[in-house]
């Protein structure tokens, strides 16, 4: 077992820019208010970074979603591995066509002559009480776009693993961090290097039903523990830690074993992530199934600002336990 | 606005290169209107006939690696770069040996050997990406400069102001090239575009903004000279606005009722190829039989790569699981 050191994942995050800065003078940040200068990011991820390896590989820009998406595409294509940052995961629409259109296209497009090995880190989650237009789990729209993968980190050691799986990656990375998940501290290995993308992990064996998760929402699945020991249920829980592509077979494995899926993530549960699954897992294990496969996820409502309205958008553990034992008959 | 420093006059060698330029756009635009009208392609094509000084004249002045990022309307200006034309026929063809295995097709050419790195068929995106190329090229240490091609209309786009203030701040070596041909699909440039000329914009971004006749080769050679002056020194950006005009619409087959006849015939009568060719004689050159040979040369070219291109095979089913990513999506 190597050492553990106890940091969060906005360390952990800085840890991971720090190595892989480090490691490969390709790699470049860029994003509003990203240098020293500026603080380092809003929050704080990328302190340190542009005092250490300057203002030429870790640029402010201005407030221009477009450009600083469009400026990390057209060097990545160059060769070289820019971390951009959208500050709020909602801003992200406002440089969709350079994410959607262009960088996770244009591998493809060119029949494989130019590649984007970008990452594009951004922050989102409900909690915040920052309402409709800064708390959106989008991640499903960018997995509906072919050529972009899509990770969604749970806790520090994931944060550090992925973000260097991420920046390794030869295409572009769309990587989400989230309030619920930035300032709580965890144990991370002190050699902890690159997790490949694409690998889910069993966070809890069990043996009766599967819960399938990922981002601020594995906790909440891991605090539903305690009332499904007390029904008498053994809960197996998946963090997927990659949405694009997703670990069918880590997925299907388990479900064949327990015979139940719930798929939890905060995202609006309509159209969402759990629909792809649920429906990959009714295509392959229709005949294995003990209880029809079910979601939660957000309801169908922008992210709300009255606090107790904003607790009722985010699945409760208690909903969890409720919904297992629904499955159980 | 701006005025143009003093670049030296183009040479005669300089001139019958742009005009090798000019009239291999021409035939090949020619030979790609002919072969859609016969059935024997199938795509939307945006001819950009009349259009050829303005790739023409830069082009004259990059080297192999300097880099453009072009549009729908751009395959004048890869021609311009000397992209070779058997691998863009095949690609406008669909087929494996284009230069995208035929999966980009005519609006998204790519063929980084030219320097043809992004094509687009978003209007305004070129920019952006334009100002990542530079970006790269300045930090490799390079003299490398990037262009970025895009149309009256698209100077209209957020992603516009947002890439010239950028590419400002960050004194990018990026040029932004606006072929002003009058129209965005049908919509008349005074309907749509704030200022009476694009060029005018740039002042808001603290760089020089030049229009410029964009069927004038010497003109055009200026222009592009001292905007690539500039940002081969370090100097940062220069938005390029060159006048001009397209001859066949906004897509082949569109019937041009937004404008009046006088008003085409008359941009017509300004067609600069033969003009050019006539200055080019007249002023001694080269010979007519230079030029005619110049031209047969550049059709047996074209019919070549033409026959080769639409010869090549389809690509099969499997090319939809490559190039994704990196790594072959599992069947
Ligand atoms: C973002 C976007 N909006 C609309 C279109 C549809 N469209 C294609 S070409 C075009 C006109 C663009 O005109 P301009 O930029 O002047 O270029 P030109 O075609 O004249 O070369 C439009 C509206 C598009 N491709 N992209």
């Amino acid at each position: 077992m190597s050492e553990m050191v106890k940091m969060n994942a906005i360390q952990a995050i800085n840890a991971a820019m720090f190595e892989a800065m480090e490691a490969d003078p390709k790699v470049l940040v860029l994003g509003e208010d990203i240098a020293d200068r500026e603080g380092g990011g809003v929050t704080g991820t990328m302190r340190g970074l542009s005092s250490k390896f300057g203002t030429d590989r870790v640029c402010t820009t201005p407030i221009s979603e477009q450009a600083i998406i469009g400026a990390a595409i057209g060097a990545a294509i160059n060769g070289y591995k820019p971390v951009a940052e959208i500050m709020l995961m909602n801003f992200t629409t406002v440089a969709m066509d350079m994410i959607f259109n262009h960088a996770a296209k244009l591998r493809f497009m060119s029949g494989g002559q130019t590649s984007v090995p970008m990452v594009i880190r951004t922050l989102t989650g409900a909690g915040w009480q920052t309402a409709g237009q800064h708390a959106d789990h989008l991640e499903g729209w960018f997995a509906h776009a072919a050529g972009i993968k899509v990770v969604c980190p749970s806790n520090p050691a994931d944060y550090k693993g992925l973000l260097l799986g991420a920046i390794a990656d030869p295409d572009p990375v769309l990587f989400v961090e989230t309030g619920g998940t930035l300032f709580i501290p965890g144990d991370v290995p002190a050699d902890q290097g690159a997790i490949p993308l694409g690998k889910a992990k069993v966070v809890q064996e069990g043996s009766d039903v599967t819960i399938i998760s990922y981002s601020t929402m594995v906790m909440r699945c891991q605090m539903a523990l305690a009332g499904l020991a007390e029904a008498g249920i053994s809960a197996e829980i998946i963090d997927l830690r990659t949405i694009s592509p997703w670990d069918r077979e880590a997925v299907l494995a388990s479900v064949a074993k327990t015979g139940r899926a719930l798929i939890v993530h905060e995202a609006i549960r309509n159209f969402g992530p759990g629909a792809e699954i649920a429906a990959t897992i009714n295509e392959e294990l229709f005949g294995q199934l003990k209880a029809p496969v079910r979601r939660l996820g957000g309801p169908y409502s922008p992210v709300p600002f009255s606090k107790p309205l904003e607790d009722a958008f985010v699945t409760s553990p208690e909903a969890i336990v409720e919904t297992v034992k629904g499955m159980m008959g | 606005m701006a005025e143009l420093s003093n670049a030296p006059a183009p040479t005669g060698e300089q001139l019958v290169d742009i005009y090798r330029r000019m009239i291999r756009i021409e035939r090949n635009d020619e030979a790609i209107r002919k072969t859609v009208r016969l059935g024997r392609l199938t795509m939307p094509y945006y001819s950009a006939r009349g259009q050829e000084v303005i790739p023409s004249a830069i082009s004259s002045l990059l080297n192999p690696d300097d880099q453009i990022c072009t549009i729908y309307r751009g395959i004048h200006d890869m021609v311009a770069k000397d992209m070779p034309l058997r691998p863009l026929w095949a690609e406008i063809a669909g087929r494996i040996d284009g230069t995208c295995k035929g999966k980009g097709g005519p609006m998204h050419l790519t063929h980084p050997p030219s320097g043809v790195m992004v094509t687009t068929g978003v209007v305004g995106s070129s920019m952006p990406i334009a100002n990542g190329l530079a970006w790269a090229a300045k930090l490799d240490g390079s003299k490398r400069v990037a262009i970025a091609y895009f149309g009256d209309g698209a100077s209209n786009i957020g992603a516009f102001h947002e890439s010239l203030n950028l590419a400002s701040v960050w004194k990018l070596p990026v040029i932004f090239v606006c072929q002003n041909n009058g129209f965005a699909e049908h919509t008349r440039y005074e309907n749509a575009t704030s200022v009476d000329q694009i060029s005018k914009r740039a002042a808001g971004y603290g760089m020089p903004g030049y229009t410029v006749d964009g069927n004038d080769p010497e003109a055009m050679f200026a222009a592009a000279h001292s905007a690539i002056a500039r940002a081969r020194n370090g100097e940062g950006p220069t938005l390029l606005e060159c006048k001009t005009f397209r001859f066949h619409g906004h897509v082949l087959g569109d019937d041009d009722f937004y404008m009046t006849k006088e008003e085409k015939e008359a941009a017509m009568a300004k067609d600069p190829l033969p003009a050019f060719r006539a200055k080019l004689i007249a002023d001694g050159h080269a010979t007519e039989a230079q030029l005619d040979r110049l031209q047969s040369d550049i059709e047996a070219e074209i019919a070549d790569a033409q026959e080769f291109g639409l010869n090549s095979p389809f690509p099969s089913a499997d090319e939809l699981r490559r190039d994704v990513f990196a790594e072959e999506i599992p069947a």
